[in-house]
This record gives structure tokens, sequence and C-alpha cells, in this order.
């Protein structure tokens, strides 16, 4: 089979303040190709201030077999909450 | 517990009845993988072919304020296609791959879009109808199990919003306006009315998919559920527009709280889904010329990337 | 001609070329190389429509008879048009599309810089919100002209095909016709003699950056901006005036 344009993943930061979210992927031959795809297809209607474009064959993804040891040992860590902690109800603002 | 397949397919089938979404890396029954490459493909090619009949209007569009309008409104069906395609590729194909299999015959589309767009009228008749009916699947797709399926979804339903309303204002206006612009309209509605309660496929009792298919939540509804919202909502839009929508059985049903109305023409659906509607060859060959014409193109942006490539890493050893 | 008259032939000399180039454009939709580089073309398209309508519009409060920019763009004779020739030119494959686009771009981002201190400030207003898509569309089409110039062995002889052919065609943006002079003169249009240099500078940089030959031929075809056309136009017009003609006086 014919090689085709590569998959890149597109991240877009919506307004100065708030972080670059994923928001899909796109093919392109370069990254000013990509950047430009980009644009075009996922900001047509002023949903972005600024674009990341990474080659998805870069990204390594945690393997959702081992989501059990990844994330549940977090779950009974309640002491990293706020919530875990008895303050008196005059104390505001803490 | 055993990791037999059965356990495997229940636990799957047990996260999908939590309401869990799916991810592309999640173990997954090789008929749950399938069975979305093929739907969600069929949604792409049916996006990008959308693409042609309304095409067939951007250069004669009557205004320049409908010209801009038709335009964005067809680039965005590629922007559809494309995110579409994109969750396709997370299963594991790539978009050459579901091209290809569209080009040969072996992936199907929308059937409406197999109809010919006659008048400018036609064009308000889509956004009304066809968009209207697509409205009303996609907005259910946007609960369906798999996640990125489910997330082009929200992304579509939320572009859409302005197709809808860009074809019913065509309508109007044209309703409002001359003699032989009310004519138009009529006759567009005469033409697309009954292709578009085709779009939701055959009746319930001869539909093969739709049991695994709610089991799995690619559909939440049934075929006839569907296609009654449709009728229930655009009879009085209809009725708005001063239009007469070309079947004679159309009538409230007081006990049932729904309008009834008359037989589709099966035999014409399944004609058409088989490859001999009005604009099928065209459409396709369409597609495939645009397909061939732009191989040279793609392979010059390839070859080029893979020189500036190498040129960067020979600047950067030196 | 008057001020007021000569001000108006002017928008339409601003105005129809970016339309004629954005119908050329706009029968691409749907049949592109890509569907990345189809939502490209539209994009660049809706940029050049959207200008068109800021220009008409104004041109009909200029000339003051209560029309409106359909009238402007959808009811003139093929002659009371004054688009360069190159526009006109098909899409005969993606590096006609390309190469055409490119000396477009190039000279357009020109233009649109030195109409940004017209003494109109209308046009300085237009040119000011256009300029932020053309300097888009001239990174869009420089790009691909290197892309397919030094791309593969058939992009190259595409590319250089394209060019050869576009090449006649290439002069006209920038020779100054007697209303372009009269504007110039009055502050408000802008100086070609300046932009010459820059665009011929700029074309032949790319160019040279694609590997591909700048074309021998010296002689320009010429003719667009006073009225007289290639044979393309006529059939641009049938399309685009269709509904106007068909169905005279109604609103859409």
């Amino acid at each position: 089979m014919k090689k085709q344009w590569p998959l890149w993943e597109i991240f877009i930061r919506s307004k100065n303040g708030l972080e670059h979210r994923h928001v899909g992927s796109l093919h392109a031959a370069d990254a000013k190709m990509a950047m430009e795809n980009a644009r075009d297809v996922y900001t047509r209607r002023q949903e972005g201030v600024s674009i990341w474009v990474v080659p998805s064959k870069h990204i390594t993804a945690s393997n959702p077999d081992e989501s059990g040891e990844l994330f549940e040992p977090s779950m009974d860590k309640a002491y990293r909450h706020p919530t875990f902690y008895d303050l008196p109800d005059e104390l505001k603002h803490m | 517990m055993s990791n037999s397949l059965e356990n495997l397919e229940q636990s799957f089938q047990d996260r999908i009845d939590r309401g869990e979404k799916i991810e592309p890396k999640d173990w997954m029954p090789d008929r749950y993988r399938k069975t979305h490459i093929r739907q969600i493909s069929q949604h792409a090619h049916s996006e990008i072919v959308g693409m042609l009949p309304e095409g067939n209007w951007i250069t004669r569009a009557p205004s320049l304020r409908r010209k801009v309008a038709l335009l964005a409104k067809v680039q965005d069906e590629a922007g559809h296609g494309l995110y579409l395609y994109s969750a396709t590729e997370t299963l594991g194909i790539t978009r050459d791959e579901l091209t290809e299999q569209l080009l040969a015959g072996k992936a199907k589309y929308s059937s409406i879009f197999n109809y010919p767009t006659l008048s400018w009228a036609d064009i308000g008749a889509i956004g009304w109808l066809v968009d209207g009916a697509a409205i009303i699947n996609q907005v259910m797709l946007t609960r369906t199990s798999f996640g990125p399926y489910a997330r082009a979804m929200v992304r579509i339903c939320k572009e859409e919003s302005f197709h809808q309303r860009q074809g019913f204002e065509i309508m109007l206006t044209l309703c409002r306006g001359t003699e032989a612009q009310k004519q138009m309209a009529q006759y567009a509605l005469d033409r697309w009315w009954w292709p578009c309660l085709m779009m939701f496929g055959p009746p319930d009792a001869e539909s093969t998919h739709t049991e695994q298919s709610m089991k799995w939540k690619i559909k939440l509804k049934t075929n006839d559920e569907l296609r009654q919202q449709m009728v229930d909502q655009t009879v009085p839009q209809a009725e708005l527009l001063g239009l007469t929508i070309p079947d004679p059985h159309l009538k409230w049903n007081e006990s049932r709280g729904h309008y009834d109305f008359g037989e589709i023409d099966w035999d014409e659906f399944w004609r058409v889904v088989k490859g001999n509607g009005p604009c099928n060859k065209e459409r396709l060959e369409a597609r495939r010329k645009a397909w061939e014409e732009g191989a040279w193109v793609r392979e010059a942006a390839l070859a080029y990337a893979e020189k500036e490539a190498e040129r960067t890493a020979v600047s950067a050893a030196v | 001609m008057n001020d007021q008259q000569a001000l108006y032939q002017y928008l339409l000399l601003l105005g129809d070329s970016p339309m004629i180039l954005g119908h050329r454009l706009s029968e691409l939709c749907g049949h592109g190389p890509s569907l990345e580089t189809d939502i490209a073309l539209t994009n660049i398209s809706l940029d050049l429509f959207g200008q068109v309508r800021n220009y008409f519009q104004y041109a009909a409060k200029v000339q003051a008879e209560g029309k409106s920019e359909d009238d402007i763009a959808f009811l003139r004779l093929a002659h009371e048009h004054r688009n360069v020739l190159l526009t006109e030119q098909p899409n005969t494959d993606f590096a006609h599309v390309i190469g055409r686009q490119m000396f477009f771009d190039t000279f357009h981002q020109l233009l649109l810089e030195a109409l940004r201190d017209s003494k109109d400030e209308q046009i300085a207003a237009i040119a000011h919100k256009s300029l932020k898509e053309v300097k888009y569309h001239t990174r869009f089409s420089s790009e691909w002209v290197k892309r397919l110039g030094d791309g593969t062995a058939e992009s190259h002889r595409r590319m250089q095909d394209a060019l050869d052919h576009l090449w006649p065609y290439a002069g006209e943006l920038v020779q100054e016709s007697p209303l372009e002079k009269q504007m110039k003169q009055q502050g408000i249009g802008a100086d070609l003699e300046q932009i010459r240099p820059l665009y011929w500078e700029r074309v032949n940089a790319i160019l040279r950056e694609a590997t591909l030959e700048v074309p021998e031929n010296s002689w320009f075809q010429a003719g667009g901006k006073k009225g007289i056309h290639t044979e393309h136009l006529g059939y641009i017009l049938s399309d685009l005036q269709y509904m106007q003609r068909a169905y005279p006086n109604m609103s859409w």
C-alpha cells in the first residue's frame, strides 16, 4: 500500500489563561502543513488562540489493562483532599 | 474470575450498561470493533459524498450572502468527514483504506446523496429536511458508547445547528417570495420528502442491526421511532412555510399523539441502496476523480517533507 | 470620469479579482486532493468573498443609485468586469490552482499593505482587515509551490507546466492602468510602480526555492482591467449570474 500523510494530534488553547486541550487529529505531510490544517479544521469558529501539533506516533499512551495498578492506588488516599480535614465552621476561607 | 472470552464480553457489556464510554485501546469484542469501523466510516463517507449535491449550487448561489453560507456549510461537511475518519482511525484502520473501500463500492454512504439537486430550492430543502433528519440521528449518537464517536458527534452537532437554520431560512424566503419561488420550494419538497424519510433506514421489522446496535448504544431509538420523530417535527414547519407535504395519508392521530403517514416505497429505497439511484454513479465518479487526481499531490507533499527532514538533519549535524 | 465615478470603478477593480478567483476556488469545493486541502482552499475562497462584499457594499454606497452588493456582483456584463485575466484561468490541475494563487497572493499582500495608507478611510479599513487573511493565503500558496516544485519528478514537471502557462498572465497585476494612475494621484489607490519590483523579487525567490525555472516569455497578456477578458469569463458569469438572470428582481 502507498504511504499516506502521517497522523497528527491537535491541541488547542481556547483562550489565554486556559490549557491546551486535545481536540482531535488530522493528516499532514509535515509540521507546517499540520499547523495550517489544524487552523483550518479546528478553529473555523474562533475556537483557539494557540495550537500545538504533535505527530501521533510520538505519543505514548498508558495501557488500559494496567488501569488498576496505575490509578486505583490513589483512590484510598483521601488525606490528599481538603475535605479530609475537619475544621470549625467559624474558620472561613481556608 | 477467568479471562474467558465470554467473561470479557460480559464485563464489556456491563460497562456499557453502566453508561461507561469505551475508548480505543480498551478491550472490545471483535464485532464491536468491526461494527464501529463500518458505521463510523459510513457516516464519514456520507459527509464527504454529501458535499457533492450541495456543492453543485455553490457557483450559482443567488446572492453573496447565500454563497458564503453555502460554502461554509459544505466546508463544515468536509470537516465533519474528517472528524469521523479520525474517530474510525482510532480503531486501527487508515483513512486511505477507508477511502479505497468507498471507491471500490464496498462501503456504503447515505442514499439521500444519490438524488440530484435540480434547483436552488433543493439547497433549502436539503438544509431543512436532510440536515433535520441527520440532526435527529446525531443528537442520539452523542450518547453512543464509543468515546471517539460520541465526541465527534458532540462537535458536529454544535457546528450543525446553523445548517438546518440556513436551509429553513432559504425555504422561508422562497415561500414569502414570488409565485415562481413558491413553486420552486414546493417542487423541491415534493422530491425530497420521501427520500428523507428513508434516511432512517428500513422498518424495524426488517432491520438486521437494530437489536445488537441498541445493546451497544450505537442506537438508542429504533429506525421507526426516529422516523416518526422526523415526521412529527416537520409537519408544523411545513405548515409555517405554507407548503404541502406530498402524502395524502398524512393525518394527526389523536390517540397515538403522532402523525400517521403513508407507505414508504421500499423498492425505491433498496434500488438506490443497491446502486441504481439517479446519481450513484456520478457521486462515486466525482470522489474517484478527486482521489486519483490528488494522488500525485499527496505524494509530492510527502517527498518534500522527507527532503526537508533530511536537510534539517544534515544542517544539525554540521 | 469624475472623482466619484473613478472611485466606484476602482472599487470594482479591487473587488472583481477576488470575486473571480474566489469563484474558481469555490468550484473546487468537494473535489480537492485531500480533505485537509479541500478545507483550506474553501477557506481562502470564503475570505475572498468576504472582501468582495466589503468592496461592493462600499461601491454601492459610492454609486448612490440604491443598488446592492448583489446587483454589483451579479448584474454586470462581461466587459464591465475589471478583474485581471490571471483569476479567470481554469483549475486545470492542482499545480495550476496553486500557481495562480501564488501569483495573486504575492501581489495581493503588497497591494493591501499599500492600501492601508489610502486617503479613503473605508478602503484603508478594508485593506487592514483583509491583510490578515491574505498573509495566510501567501504562506499557504508559496509553501505549496515549494512542495510541488521540490517534491517528486511528476509534481516538478506539473508545477513547471503550470508556471509556463500562467506566466503570461502574471504581469498584468502590476501593470498600471489609467484608472489606477488616477487613483494613485489622488492618494486613494496603491502605487503599482513601487509594488512591481517587490512583486517580482518575491515571486522569483519562491520559484528559486521551489527549484523551478523562471519562464523566458516576457510578453504579458493584459486587458482585464479595462474589461477585455479571456473566453473563460463568459462561462464563469453564466454560472455566477444564472439565478439573478433567470429569476430577475427577486430576493433570496
